[in-house]
């Protein structure tokens, strides 16, 4: 199976990678339209600011490409943020593959605190991306702005309030939290997605 | 259910070994760091933190060396720290695969090391740990892993370390690390209040109870600890379950 991540100006790559590589897989880390395109599976991940990273996938053309991308997709942490309409992190138009704006959390008390960094909890869980999880499982969350639950949310996890823990629609997936962090529950988000049948 | 706590423990590794013993699990290389976390994040370990103690220049390439294969293999948060003086042992660190670094009396030599971080890299890759210990005029850091007395206080300190962004405060009491008598809760439970930041407690945990003690009357968001862990004395799973029990939300 080719693995491709798209290669771009967002930090902490090499852990999926990594993830990648346990489960017997040596991904492409590429920019290329073409590897991209071909490539069986497609993964958008990292950490970093919307507003220069929607501003480097625009430059490059990434943006269209990944929109028009027919292969299952899973965009993971600021991947998820930017596959949506709007982020408000710096005032950022996104990719707009999930018809969703990205806010920034309020915290409503002291003990709020922000970013929401740590183990959380999954619930309302749908899909195949979650087969052979259970509600109530552990994974883990570094971020400071979060997708409202809509339509596309296929689970949700509790900070401050509900927020969409993952997203689906059509061959596109995207998670807030990081499964290539989040232990053997993480590593069997990731297996999901790569055994997901087109 | 809410954001867990988490038990985090703290390996000190000096030329690619682990430096305290361990008569724990049954591991092929005691002293090896990646078996070693690798067991504990397999017992529900919610994070590791790794701290380079060599002193040399070779040993550096070591730890550098090491950060990678522990990111090649344990599949949990892990925080690096030890020797990092600016920006580029940050980056180099990083890009071995570490999701954090810890700096200490580089921050208080160099606050602005802090800011640099956290605009290169982001808050959440940056915990500044922070040594104190009590004295009849209050609490006050130190250097050099306790060796050299400052003029900053601690509250003073954490408010600032937090202004200039960084993502969490390591907090270890002097008095307190190594007695095994509890964590340095009062302090703790005020850097709490007066911080926007998760606070990680360290120094004291002997047993079960303290962690307990810690997360509720500390207000702590973590705790670290390192031989009750690596002697076996407390077990994480246990741990886990006993804390669960006593109403502390734990991942399990």
């Amino acid at each position: 199976m080719e693995v491709a991540i798209v290669k771009y100006n967002a930090g902490n790559i090499c852990s999926v990678i990594n993830a990648l590589k346990r489960l017997g897989i040596e991904p492409i880390l590429t920019d290329e339209p073409d590897v991209l395109r071909r490539a069986d599976r497609v993964l958008f991940p990292g950490q970093g600011e919307a507003g220069s990273t929607m501003t480097y996938l625009r430059e490059h053309q990434l943006d269209r490409l990944i929109k028009d991308l027919k292969q299952p997709v899973l965009g993971i942490c600021i991947g998820q943020q930017l596959m949506c309409r709007h982020s408000e992190e710096s005032d950022t138009d996104c990719l707009g593959i999930f018809d969703v704006d990205v806010v920034k959390f309020r915290p409503h008390k002291h003990e709020d605190k922000v970013p929401h960094m740590g183990w959380n909890t999954l619930n309302n869980l749908k899909g195949d991306l979650f087969k052979g999880l259970q509600e109530n499982d552990f994974v883990y969350f570094v971020h400071s702005f979060y997708v409202p639950v809509n339509p596309h949310t296929v689970a949700t996890t509790d900070y401050i309030l509900p927020f969409s823990a993952a997203l689906q629609r059509d061959n596109f997936y995207a998670t807030q939290f990081h499964p290539e962090k989040s232990g053997s529950i993480g590593e069997k988000i990731i297996k999901n997605f790569l055994d997901l049948t087109v | 259910m809410a954001l867990a706590k988490r038990i985090i423990p703290c390996l000190d590794v000096k030329n690619g070994q682990t430096v305290k013993g361990t008569n724990f699990v049954n591991l092929r290389q005691a002293g090896d760091p990646v078996e070693l976390g690798k067991a504990y994040s397999e017992q529900g370990a919610d994070e590791l933190v790794y701290l380079d103690i060599t002193a040399s220049h070779e040993g550096r390439k070591t730890f550098t060396d090491m950060v990678g294969r522990v990111a090649a293999e344990i599949s949990i948060p892990f925080t690096v720290g030890g020797g990092i003086n600016e920006l580029a042992d940050v980056e180099r660190l990083l890009n071995a695969g570490a999701d954090k670094v810890s700096i200490n009396s580089a921050a208080l030599r160099n606050p602005n090391l802090i800011n640099e971080i956290t605009n290169h890299f982001g808050s959440q890759v940056c915990v500044v740990a922070i040594d104190a210990k009590e004295t009849e005029e209050g609490w006050y850091c130190f250097l050099n892993g306790g060796r050299i007395k400052t003029e900053r206080t601690l509250f003073d300190w954490a408010k600032e370390v937090c202004d200039r962004g960084a993502g969490e405060i390591l907090f270890t009491s002097m008095d307190h690390d190594g007695v095994k008598n509890g964590y340095a809760n009062q302090a703790l439970a005020r850097l709490s209040e007066e911080l926007t930041i998760p606070v990680i407690a360290s120094g004291g945990a002997g047993r079960k109870e303290h962690f307990c003690d810690t997360f509720v009357e500390g207000k702590s968001d973590a705790a670290l600890a390192a031989s009750v862990f690596h002697f076996g004395e407390i077990s994480i799973p246990e741990l886990k379950f006993w804390l669960k029990n006593e109403g502390i939300n734990v991942r399990i």
